[in-house]
């Protein structure tokens, strides 16, 4: 626990970081507080990125989380555009890009996200208009490559691909996504959903290629103009975006001998293996059902931040147990989940009230575990409100279409 | 600018000033006005800028529909002057604009 008048200092300053700095002086903490990120802009939120954002329909200050001057108002010192070089856990500071003094701090907190997993330095060869996305500055030089009829390839069937390949249908894009897994969705959700964005995606003219790999770029001056695949396959192309999954960023905390695996491991009270650093947010694998679980959520960086905070500050005394959530919206249709599906067993599909509403139940030997709401915010919300709490409808219950879960 | 009146949970009542074209709960979150969490940042996604229209304020608000209306419906302690702020947009018509914020989100 940090004592009122202690620095704390905060590496990472995304969703997570703000949030820890934000809610440690909601609860009254009067020490310094130092929030350091590496991009230039303020606290942002990431979702609309590869959503309004890309669109044009929300422009860069409305993704702050909050005025850059409103930092400073509360007492926080806003470091932006300086990256932490090292962490020397014996004299407590921190080596800092641009500060010729170590920065000292009494609490360390590591926020530092994650970082889109790149293709091979042997495929990408030097071709510049191939992107990986993760940051405004990204988005901004994807938007800037977007022009309608031009041949875009999405490498990876996941979220972020399926997103991305969205908003680039909308702007006039020629889209081909291609995973190299046996299906679109594999590590995230079951067949029945993969299924629905899959037609709804062809419905919209993306073209998918499933269980294709790809075997190499072929392009002139910098410029990769075909994608060739191990199938012997090759289509023509402008610009590729990389969707392939996202990596802790836990080097520096590796580097200063903290456990780190998957992610820095931290316990329920979000405290590393050293009693002065916390973490949380994407970069941060904590306990969670009974295994070492890392969320990749606005959620759980918001949820996992306050209650890092809340435990620097002696609020709380409870383990961190979340009900993770997330969204996705792609074209007109939204996309709700609630809970963890991995390692269900078994799936129930119901019909919503509104035309186009449907829900995906996933269930465990212990019974619900989550949802994937498609159109239909009332399955969400109740499976959030069951998730809560441990008594929750049994299969038998959803599967009948006749059942009205407003009796449970 | 529009002048719109938060009022906190624990009572305290705060007014600000927010740029039209903005919703409410930009106007909430950018202020620092507790009890506003807008996890999903404004895409009606996840109920969390959950807050009571003032009566007086109803008819020019207007009521929730659809999605927003559904998602309500389940929230927390909903109330037929319920609102999710991020779909309520800042225009001058809504100059005084008072609303209440429930103890709890979503």
């Amino acid at each position: 626990m940090a004592t009122q008048a202690q620095t704390i200092v905060i590496l990472g300053a995304g969703q997570a970081g703000a949030s820890v700095a934000t809610r440690l002086r909601e609860n009254g903490h009067v020490g310094r507080i130092v929030l350091i990120g590496d991009e230039t802009d303020p606290p942002y939120q990431r979702p609309p990125l590869s959503k309004k954002y890309m669109t044009g329909e929300m422009e860069c200050e409305r993704l702050y989380l909050k005025p850059a001057e409103a930092y400073a108002a509360i007492g926080v010192e806003l470091i932006t555009g300086c990256r932490a070089l090292a962490i020397d856990r014996v004299t407590q500071q921190v080596e800092l890009t641009g500060h010729e003094v170590p920065l000292g701090y009494d609490q360390l907190v590591l926020t530092t996200g994650a970082r889109p997993r790149a293709l091979p330095e042997a495929l990408v060869n030097g071709f510049d208009n191939i992107l990986c996305f993760r940051e405004m500055a990204d988005a901004n030089r994807l938007r800037a490559l977007m022009a309608p009829g031009r041949r875009m390839l999405v490498l990876g069937g996941g979220y972020i691909g399926l997103e991305t390949a969205a908003v680039a249908r909308g702007q006039g894009l020629d889209v081909t996504i291609a995973e190299q897994g046996e299906r679109i969705l594999g590590r995230v959700a079951c067949a029945e959903t993969a299924d629905h964005f899959r037609n709804l995606h062809q419905g919209n003219g993306v073209r998918i290629l499933e269980n294709t790999r790809l075997e190499r770029f072929e392009g002139k001056d910098g410029v990769a103009e075909r994608a060739i695949f191990a199938d012997g396959r090759a289509i023509d192309i402008d610009l590729v975006v990389v969707g392939i999954g996202i990596l802790p960023n836990q080097d520096l905390a590796d580097a200063a001998g903290i456990d780190c695996d998957q992610g820095i491991l931290v316990d329920e009270m979000c405290r590393t293996s050293d009693p002065r650093i916390h973490a949380a947010g994407d970069c941060a694998r904590f306990p969670f059902q009974g295994q070492p679980t890392r969320l990749e959520s606005v959620q759980n960086a918001i949820a996992q931040a306050e209650h890092l905070a809340d435990s620097l500050t002696g609020r709380c005394v409870q383990g961190y147990a979340p009900v993770p959530w997330f969204w996705s919206d792609q074209y007109q249709c939204k996309l709700q989940i609630a809970g963890l599906s991995r390692g269900y067993t078994h799936i129930v599909q119901r019909s919503g009230g509104r035309p186009g509403a449907v829900s995906i139940w996933y269930f465990d030997d212990s019974g619900l575990i989550a949802v994937d709401a498609i159109n239909d915010a009332r399955a969400f919300m109740l499976a959030k409100r069951w998730l809560e709490q441990p008594r929750r409808p049994a299969q038998e219950m959803l599967g009948d279409p006749l059942w009205d879960p407003k009796t449970f | 600018m529009v002048t719109i009146t938060y009022v906190e949970p624990d009572g305290t009542e705060r007014t600000v000033d927010v740029a039209e074209g903005r919703s409410v709960m930009e106007g909430a979150v950018s202020n620092g006005i507790r009890g506003i969490v807008a996890e999903c940042g404004g895409a009606c996604s996840c109920a969390t800028c959950h807050a009571y229209i003032n009566a007086e304020w109803l008819d020019a608000v207007g009521p929730a529909e659809g999605d927003e209306a559904d998602m309500i419906e389940f929230a927390l302690d909903p109330r037929p002057n319920s609102r999710l702020t991020c779909q309520i947009e800042v225009h001058s018509g809504l100059e005084g604009l008072r609303l209440e914020i429930p103890a709890e989100q979503a």
